[in-house]
């Protein structure tokens, strides 16, 4: 809060921090480069705005998700989160090939098998497994588009963790 | 000045000059694409990232900041980062899934070899396979 020391945004944007400044609870002044790089990408009159559009109690996830954006993008210039979100479908379609293998070497052993030799982890892996994972449900026909971009995959972290956001 | 103005300086309402920076990128035709990223971002941080990059990155980055952008305006909360969450739990649920299906791989070799010595190479294969494992990631 404001109190005595003035809150990371207001110290650098060198105003008096009142006693209900928006940013004081999610930039405290122990940390003064979450604020600055939110504020480089985003600009501190945004992230008000974004703020107060929002009930208090999402303000803090909004608040940990625009500094992991605004990382991304310091990191990746050109690609920002695009090129993370990039970096793991390919991950996740490597990861569903590698499985979609392994259980075509189980199915193909399992038809050289005799009929009669049939253990119980060949019906458990036989019946309805499917060879694709499910999906989350989440609609990423916009993001075919981005998938021949390309990234080093270094801005990844847990993005919502908000132990790794502030260190 | 361009005789159409780029949506940018259609939307900030100002001449649109031979060199703007914008109008590459933000053309009349699209002026919600402009709206979305100067909601976001700001016309003036825009610019100035897309003046620290090389003209040859600028159309990739517009478009990454167009589609940041539009993620923060459907969902105010998460962005974009929802979608990154979510793919890591893909990731991470499909590692799980896959090792066990190698452990079971393996079990089934190893049960099959005893019974027969010609699944022996299969069960050293899935051993080996098993060793290498879900491919790291750089999570």
């Amino acid at each position: 809060m404001g109190g005595n020391s003035p809150c990371a945004s207001c110290k650098l944007l060198r105003r008096r921090c009142a006693t209900d400044c928006i940013f004081a609870p999610y930039f405290p002044p122990d940390d003064p480069k979450s604020f600055a790089i939110v504020h480089k990408v985003f600009g501190a009159s945004n992230v008000s705005k974004m703020l107060q559009e929002l009930p208090i109690y999402q303000r803090a996830d909004a608040v940990s998700s625009l500094v992991y954006e605004a990382n991304a993008r310091m990191k990746d210039p050109v690609y920002g989160c695009v090129g993370a979100i990039s970096y793991l479908q390919k991950q996740v379609s490597e990861l569903q090939m590698q499985l979609a293998v392994a259980q075509s070497e189980i199915l193909c052993i399992q038809m050289q098998q005799a009929p009669s030799v049939v253990l119980p982890s060949q019906i458990e892996l036989s019946e309805g497994k499917s060879l694709l994972l499910p999906t989350t449900g989440h609609n990423y026909d916009y993001l075919q588009h981005y998938l021949n971009f390309t990234s080093s995959g270094s801005v990844i972290q847990d993005p919502l963790n908000r132990e790794s956001l502030w260190t | 000045m361009n005789s159409t103005r780029c949506a940018a300086c259609k939307y900030l309402r100002k001449k649109c000059p031979p060199d703007c920076i914008f109008s590459p990128l933000f053309p009349a035709s699209d002026p919600q694409r402009f709206a979305h990223i100067h909601r976001i971002y700001g016309a003036g941080n825009i610019a100035r990232m897309l003046q620290k990059l090389p003209a040859h990155l600028r159309a990739q980055a517009a478009e990454s900041l167009s589609f940041e952008a539009r993620c923060r305006i459907e969902d105010p909360v998460y962005g974009c980062v929802k979608i990154i969450s979510q793919l890591q739990q893909e990731i991470f649920m499909a590692q799980s899934q896959l090792a066990k299906t190698l452990a079971q791989f393996q079990v089934f070799c190893n049960s099959l070899s005893i019974a027969d010595p010609q699944f022996q190479h299969a069960a050293e294969a899935s051993s080996s396979f098993i060793d290498q494992g879900p491919r790291s990631n750089h999570l």
